[in-house]
């Protein structure tokens, strides 16, 4: 561990870093960005001169991982920070906690249930299905109507008082 | 046509090949369901977690290959190797069956793997222990799933429990050889690697009661016959699923998308 604080200029292009990954958007989620989704790690300054930003994969089998990998590769070129490199890091595992609240609220207003906080249920076989709020009107009476969805991380739910279909991102 | 690559046949690879192998083959059974689930809810399940298990077969077969230390990489592990350098039990390779076999064999696989990753997660090996902090959240939702149908098919109608029964008659012949330990589960154990499979037995049975039971159903007993695919010793229809797996890779070497 590199105990010694950074010298000014790169604690300046680090948080330019940071910033660049704000608009580094989800491809299967496209209103919330990496930072929102708490994938992002670390950015760290590199010995030889370069920036590796360290990423935290959500599912194991994800397809949009390495997407992800070059879009944040990319964004960080195309502001002139790099060389850039990306490092991936898989513990301690991603969490939906990790999620920030302005994330969320993306997440909610783009038409998706965020996911509620993890509980620990043991290693219990009975799964507690959540009573979800509709995205779109508010409403508490959803019900889901599969436990999978488009994507590994979500599900698909429906809302009996807006019969409006509607997907949850599962808390895991 | 690609020439083969063998494997060495040290244990920690082997132990770390056994499980990518599971998840691997496992995986591509289950993507066959892809276009064909009963529902169209299903269909969608069952492929997301082919999707899941084929992602956990990456991190395991890269890393076996890091152990390995032979300069192969994911794709030559899985598109390369013949038959008998496959480590997975015969359970996962078996035809997809009907949709009762399809639930019934995901319950097995998803109980036991979850119990193998809740030990991995202790691992020795830093990088195992990583992956298996990431897959056991996925092992559970996918044992959840599966017991769900368990109890719907096997407390459902006449026709759903008779062939829930049959599925369970059939397996149930095939998990012997889960809880079989040999040479390569002894040294994992001796060097914190993971757990032998059969320190899982006890957990995976009281799991599967509770399961079944939910469906009315009740296990079989275990009988004297050991399938032995995880020794490289495969059923008849290994070479077919390689077959299709590989044909790509082998007609095209070095093909990526």
């Amino acid at each position: 561990m590199n105990l010694v604080a950074p010298p000014k200029q790169d604690t300046a292009r680090l948080e330019q870093v940071w910033a660049v990954l704000d608009t580094v958007l989800d491809p299967e989620v496209p209103a919330v960005s990496v930072r929102d989704l708490g994938i992002v790690r670390d950015v760290i300054a590199t010995s030889d001169g370069g920036i590796e930003v360290v990423l935290t994969p959500t599912y194991s089998g994800c397809p949009a991982t390495e997407v992800i990998e070059r879009d944040v590769l990319a964004a960080v070129h195309a502001a002139g920070l790099g060389p850039a490199r990306v490092r991936l890091q898989r513990a301690p595992a991603w969490t939906t906690d990790w999620i920030s609240e302005a994330g969320r609220q993306k997440m909610n207003a783009y038409g998706i249930a965020p996911p509620g906080p993890v509980l620990d249920q043991g290693e219990s076989l009975v799964r507690v299905i959540p009573r979800l709020a509709c995205p779109r009107c508010g409403s508490k009476r959803t019900e889901r109507l599969s436990a999978f969805g488009s994507t590994a991380c979500k599900a698909l739910y429906r809302c009996i008082a807006c019969q409006e279909p509607f997907e949850h991102f599962k808390p895991i | 046509m690609t020439a083969s690559i063998q494997v060495t046949t040290n244990p920690a690879v082997q132990y770390v090949l056994r499980l990518g192998d599971t998840c691997l083959i496992a995986g591509q059974r289950l993507a066959e369901w892809s276009g064909r689930g009963p529902v169209l809810e299903e269909d969608i399940a069952l492929s997301n977690m082919a999707l899941d298990l084929v992602g956990q077969a990456r991190a395991l077969l890269t890393h076996a290959s890091k152990l390995e230390g032979a300069g192969h990489d994911e794709d030559q592990l899985a598109f390369l190797r013949d038959e008998r350098d496959f480590l997975n039990p015969t359970l996962v390779e078996l035809p997809r069956g009907d949709f009762a076999v399809t639930v019934l064999r995901n319950a097995i696989l998803a109980t036991f793997l979850k119990q193998l990753w809740i030990r991995l997660q202790g691992s020795s090996d830093s990088e195992l222990a990583g992956i298996a902090g990431k897959a056991v959240k996925e092992a559970r939702y996918h044992q959840q799933h599966a017991a769900d149908w368990v109890a719907r098919l096997g407390d459902g109608t006449d026709e759903s429990r008779r062939r829930m029964e049959r599925a369970l008659r059939d397996l149930w012949l095939y998990v012997a050889e889960l809880f079989d330990a040999d040479a390569v589960d002894e040294a994992a154990a001796a060097s914190g690697l993971g757990p032998r499979w059969s320190d899982v037995q006890a957990a995976w049975t009281a799991e599967m009661d509770q399961i079944l039971e939910g469906g009315k159903l009740q296990a079989p007993k275990l009988g004297a016959f050991r399938s032995d695919g995880k020794r490289g010793r495969h059923s008849e229809h290994m070479g077919y699923i390689l077959a299709e797996m590989q044909h790509l890779q082998r007609s095209f070497p070095g093909g990526v998308w």
